[in-house]
């Protein structure tokens, strides 16, 4: 079969990109490999883990079940721009941290971006709400414990901020 | 895990895809969430020739309805609009037991109602509701449109009534009825995986508190949705009475044959569906407005 | 030296990295004009090999090569035996390891028979279809007990499918048995199930024909045997050979240094076409192609004396080993020590066979066999406590080792060829937190019998455990204070996210009066280390810590020397803090550390006889034997008693792994070693057909906990150091997923009533459907 091109345009973290992509190219892949935002990490490519977890127009989606040409005229937003120009982290990204809620930190780009789309919409969230957001994002060193009190941390970051 | 090779279209109207899917036939697939197809795809278990993208096609997303009338949903609509839809689910409430059982956000923020519906995953839930609710599913090819009672659409494993050159454009369910109650469970094992088994169960009771309709499907336990709103026969004309729940139980077990999987035995699938049909029945009447 | 920071909850100096997604992992190494890799596995798991045709595959635009065993020539080897057997006497072992790809046989689905070289992967794969394969298909031996009788042989030459057969005892069991108030026996089925990283296994390779260099990414635990092993294999020398282990997103065993066929197919490849190549593992390909751990049967029995006083234990075992043994008997040497516990067990007689099977192969996964025979102790106590009506938590303490019985020898060998000797312990306080924690006087008296009158379902469980971990050889450390200031550190050993970037900078941070922030730390690469065994065995902080301590006190004692050079004063006058070295009570006469570093290598006069440039030291540290840590978790579950689907309502860990470098830190592994445990004991199950085949390769279908699955736990700790390293500490990284097992099927008897109905859980892992089976069996009994 002759190989069959698209021109896309699409914007990560802000940044215009055009491209020309084969139709199969999963947008994980795309990424990671042609846009070379190698942070957004691949763990099943059936949907599952989370770890490939991006924003669509900020709503969390898995980026191993889309394809690259689908993304054309889209708004992306993936880990590297999580944190502020002057590399101050993100309420998110500094409760991991303070919270040690990572270890291999594979998984942790996916927890970062659905977390800071789910606090977003809930600033107040109970701790069993935040374990039902979180459930789609499997993470296998850390228990969860800690990413949970990350969240609930993160979310009081968030609320008291002006 | 890479998909095949395949040839990519972005559809730029209903009828430009419908004229598509007509010219390529079963070579192509619709691809609209992708939450289902585009896994099957990077595991090499589907590989279409052809993929016809519809998610450009505004005109079928959303939710109408008037009042009094039925509400129509577009194959479309994203999981996401429904969960957050409040009039919605209020006037289709079995959505709301159902909707958070479906995987996860991230992938309800892409799936769509048609999509699922028109995968017919045995497992899944969405059939099970429509089947419990009576949904009329609204078809449409080059040539025209047609509509399929939910109960007729779901045909077997993966498979429902819609023709190659054919769409599910849209979903239909009745409008509200008083002094009804509604219950969607199911026993998976982790939340947001495939059911087990489960139960839709739709209760209507008159004014004196008899029981003049009950819609019961399960999903999880066969090819397709199961209807078994003929085990609750019995109930019908009848008051509230936990005893009589018994029979609808065992005429449900006695009616499905459920496949088994590597997580669940037949026979414990099957002891679950009673007693998710005994707890959502039960659940739907106190719903209704009566002792459960 | 202060210790502001060991011992202290430091956080960490990699998460900056890792949290915004600028962490090198081994897919993200891009290099120009790489190609890439997919293998054609096997779809059977027992076949002979009449012929395989490469040709279409070759032909397909983007595709560069196609490879099978043929072509590999003199370099297709088995791979080497990695751990060799324990000296113990009278064993057998068969050594069978795994080849680079399958030539005369396939032995289990996934094995590899062919590779393609192409463009993209996506090319790779569709190439894979192109190859036309002609297989002899045989009958696949799965159970491991039908394999000690059956007719097929895994390996042809062996004649059977023994791949070991050990017997270890002390005491005379016999005789207690003779003696014995109660003797229980019962058959136990333990399976562990699959590690499943979120990083899938990956390796990029780049020979370099004009330096004659080969620098292979590779997402291992054991970076420096893996370099070793691939320059022999290669005809290099080592110093023409560079390993990197980059971040590595989890690994817990099977990322070890298995020389996997991809880590010894794909640098073999970037030679012969002078290319860089990259295969990165995806998720269907990991349930077949990284070793397992699965299944043992234990038919053993118990002695007791009608006090509850164990008088001795006897227990035959099979293990499956799968289709090659590489690794040795390490896991099941761990399941026969391990099961002997915190408890006196004066009589122990323990009998394995190992069998080879057409099942991927078994290597250690955190826990590496401990679980299966913590898993029998542990249910056998349970039983005895219910036959002696002596409640649970007390039929153990009245078995534990007391403290002034340490070191305690248990007479047997253990996985490091040492005798199966506990350093140090103190289990008593261990249990009695526990059970304080947990509540457990109050849940029995009142909260359970109140809960029963509401109709709810809720058991309580207890379990204790040890954990032989810190094992040599040995590791070392390289530690340099550079002329910035920063000092640097160089192991050999692996990481794969347990902070070794953390907790060896605080070792050092002490040390030499550094922030934490100002080590830095190299692990993985092995052209900065050359020398090391890897990360496993939860040794990485024991051995490799050790040594780092080691390296730093000498690089400690070269600044203060200097210094006092420098100032032309005595070593006791100075003090080494804040990146500087001062002379006491004179803060303002201070030379920095870089300064130091700097005036440690001048271009006159840095060397006399004896003495050697730099603020640097490398230092090496093996322990005469492991360590052994100890625990106990307890935990109260909610049993629906129609579906028998469960609820966590409390999970309590106490543990004692000697002195504590970074609580934070041993807190994690303690809630990730849980979660794995609670995976293997209720939802992670692999199943396969009676073909060999693995019904469940997704993880739509093996069923990883969720944050909704793994409960709150609630951690505390007791501290009995080690006399067996200067720090005094033992390793954590496995102890959370040990005793998990064992928890549940108590947990769930209790709330269930089970033995009421004489339903006895014998078996891990458990679901709501084999509760169902087991109940129903019963009431059709």
């Amino acid at each position: 079969m002759q190989v069959e091109r698209h021109d896309i345009e699409l914007s990560v973290n802000g940044t215009i990109y055009r491209r020309a992509v084969e139709s199969r190219i999963l947008l994980s892949d795309f990424l990671r490999h042609d846009l070379e935002l190698a942070g957004t990490h691949v763990g099943c490519e059936h949907g599952v883990c989370g770890a490939c977890t991006i924003l669509l127009d900020g709503a969390p989606i898995r980026s191993c079940l889309m394809l690259a040409v689908q993304a054309n005229g889209h708004e992306l937003s993936t880990v590297e721009g999580l944190a502020g120009r002057d590399g101050e982290l993100h309420p998110v990204q500094q409760a991991m941290h303070d919270h040690h809620g990572l270890q291999c930190g594979y998984c942790t780009p996916g927890i970062l971006m659905t977390m800071t789309a789910f606090l977003k919409q809930n600033s107040e969230p109970s701790e069993h709400e935040v374990r039902e957001a979180l459930s789609g994002n499997l993470c296998r060193c850390t228990g969860y414990q800690n990413v949970v009190d990350a969240m609930l941390a993160a979310a009081q970051t968030i609320r008291a901020a002006p | 895990m890479k998909p095949a090779p395949f040839k990519y279209i972005a559809a730029s109207s209903l009828d430009h895809a419908l004229a598509l899917k007509a010219e390529h036939g079963d070579e192509a697939r619709f691809l609209a969430g992708g939450q289902s197809l585009i896994p099957a795809m990077n595991f090499r278990l589907a590989r279409p020739s052809v993929l016809i993208d519809i998610n450009g096609l505004g005109e079928l997303a959303g939710v109408e309805r008037s009042e009094g009338a039925e509400i129509r949903v577009g194959a479309l609509t994203r999981y996401r609009s429904l969960e957050s839809d409040s009039r919605f689910l209020t006037d289709c409430p079995l959505f709301a037991d159902a909707l958070p059982h479906i995987a996860h956000p991230q992938i309800r923020n892409r799936g769509t109602i048609g999509g699922n519906l028109s995968h017919a995953d045995p497992a899944s839930e969405l059939p099970a509701v429509a089947v419990a609710m009576q949904a009329r599913m609204r078809i449409k090819s080059a040539k025209g449109g047609r509509e399929v009672a939910a109960s007729e659409f779901f045909q077997g494993l993966l498979t429902t009534d819609i023709r190659s050159d054919e769409m599910l454009v849209e979903i239909a369910f009745p409008a509200p009825r008083a002094r009804t109650g509604t219950c969607f469970m199911e026993v998976a094992r982790r939340r947001g995986d495939f059911a087990l088994a489960g139960v839709a169960a739709v209760v209507t009771t008159d004014a004196k508190g008899r029981c003049s309709q009950l819609r019961l499907a399960l999903c999880g336990v066969g090819e397709t949705a199961v209807d078994a709103s003929t085990a609750a026969a019995s109930l019908i004309g009848q008051p509230w009475a936990s005893e009589a729940i018994e029979t609808v139980v065992s005429e449900v077990q006695a009616m499905i044959d459920p496949p088994g999987n590597v997580h669940a035995s037949p026979d414990y699938q099957r002891h679950i569906a009673g007693v998710l049909a005994q707890r959502a029945i039960t659940a739907a009447y106190s719903r209704a407005g009566h002792a459960g | 030296m202060t210790t502001r920071f060991f011992g202290a909850p430091v956080k960490r100096n990699e998460d900056r990295k890792l949290l915004t997604g600028q962490a090198l992992f081994v897919d993200d190494v891009e290099l120009p004009g790489m190609l890439h890799i997919a293998f054609l596995r096997s779809q059977v798991a027992h076949a002979r090999i009449r012929r395989i045709d490469v040709s279409r595959a070759l032909a397909r635009p983007g595709v560069t090569a196609v490879y099978t065993a043929a072509d590999l020539g003199e370099y297709w080897k088995a791979g080497p035996l990695l751990v060799p057997p324990p000296p113990i006497e009278g064993s057998i072992f068969n050594a069978r390891t795994q080849v680079p790809l399958a030539k005369d046989k396939v032995r289990h689905v996934g094995e590899p028979l062919a590779v393609v070289v192409a463009d993209s992967r996506y090319i790779a794969e569709d190439a894979l279809d192109d190859i036309e394969v002609d297989l002899e298909i045989l009958p696949a031996v799965v159970d491991c007990e039908d394999a000690l009788n059956s007719a097929t042989h895994v390996h042809d030459d062996l004649g059977s499918n023994m791949a070991a057969h050990v017997r270890q005892s002390k005491g005379d069991y016999r005789r207690a048995a003779a003696n014995a108030h109660l003797i229980l026996k019962r058959r136990f089925l333990y399976e562990h199930g699959i590690s499943s990283p979120i990083e899938t296994r990956g390796v990029v390779a780049l020979w370099n024909a004009r330096g004659q260099h080969m620098t292979i990414w590779d997402t291992t635990q054991a970076p420096v045997f893996v370099r070793n092993g691939l320059a022999a294999m290669l005809g290099l020398g080592e110093r023409q050979v560079r390993v990197i282990a980059p971040f590595v997103g989890g690994g817990f065993g099977p990322k070890i240094m298995m020389f996997y066929p991809e880590e010894v197919v794909l640098p073999w490849i970037s030679m012969r076409l002078n290319r860089p190549v990259k295969w990165i593992e995806d998720r269907l390909e990991h349930f077949f192609a990284t070793t397992h751990e699965r299944g043992q049967i234990h038919d053993a029995e118990i002695a007791l004396a009608a006090d509850g006083r164990i008088l001795g234990i006897k227990d035959v075992f099979m293990h499956d080993t799968g289709a090659y043994d590489p690794y040795g008997l390490t896991v099941p040497i761990n399941s026969q020590c391990t099961l002997l516990g915190p408890y006196v067990v004066p009589n122990y007689d323990s009998t394995f066979t190992a069998l080879f099977t057409n099942l991927p192969i078994v290597t250690p996964y955190r826990g590496a066999g401990r679980q299966h025979g913590v898993f029998v102790m542990e249910r056998l106590l349970d039983l005895a406590a219910h036959a002696l009506k002596v409640d649970p938590a007390e039929i153990r303490r009245r078995n534990l080792i007391p403290p002034d019985a340490f070191p305690y020898s248990n007479e047997i060998i253990f996985q490091d060829f040492q005798p199966l000797e506990y350093d140090s312990g103190n289990y008593e306080p261990v249990l009695d937190k526990a059970l304080e924690l947990i509540g457990y006087d109050h849940f029995i008296r009142d909260e359970q019998p109140r809960l029963r009158a509401e109709g709810r379902c809720v058991g309580i469980a207890v379990a204790c455990y040890v954990e032989g971990t810190g094992i040599g050889p040995y590791e070392g450390a390289k530690v340099q204070i550079q002329a910035n200031g920063k000092v640097n550190v160089a192991t050999g050993i692996g990481t794969q996210g347990q902070g070794h970037f953390t907790s060896f900078a605080q070792i050092v941070a002490d040390e030499l009066g550094v922030d934490v922030t100002d080590v830095d730390i190299v692990t993985g690469d092995t052209d900065q280390f050359s020398w090391g065994a890897g990360t496993f065995a939860s040794r990485g902080a024991v051995v490799a810590g050790t040594a780092v301590s080691e390296a730093s006190r000498a690089v400690r004692k070269k600044a203060l020397k200097l210094a006092s050079d420098v100032f032309e004063c005595s070593e006791d006058d100075l003090v080494l803090a804040d990146g500087k070295v001062s002379i006491t009570g004179i803060s303002q006469k201070f030379i920095r550390l870089g300064d130091l570093a700097q005036r440690a290598n001048p271009m006159r006069g840095a060397v006399s006889p004896g003495t050697e440039p730099g603020l640097e030291s490398t230092q090496y540290f093996g322990p005469p034997m492991g360590a052994t840590a100890n625990g106990v978790h307890a935990a109260i579950i909610e049993v629906d008693p129609q579906t028998f689907d469960l609820k966590i309502l409390k999970y309590v860990v106490v543990h004692d792994c000697g002195t504590v470098i970074n609580p934070m830190i041993l807190a994690g592994q303690i809630h990730g070693g849980v979660a794995q445990g609670i995976g293997n004991a209720f939802y992670e199950k692999l199943s396969f057909d009676e073909q060999g085949q693995l019904l469940n390769a997704s993880l739509a279908d093996y069923l990883l906990p969720t944050a909704l699955e793994v409960p709150r736990m609630e951690l505390d700790h007791t501290t009995t150091p080690s006399p067996l390293n200067p720090l005094g500490i033992k390793g954590a990284g496995e102890a959370g997923a040990i005793p998990v097992g064992p928890l549940f099927a108590q947990a769930i008897e209790d709330a269930l009533d089970l033995k009421r109905n004489e339903v006895e859980l014998l078996e891990i892992p458990l679901s709501p459907s084999r509760l169902f089976e087991l109940t129903r069996m019963a009431r059709v009994r």
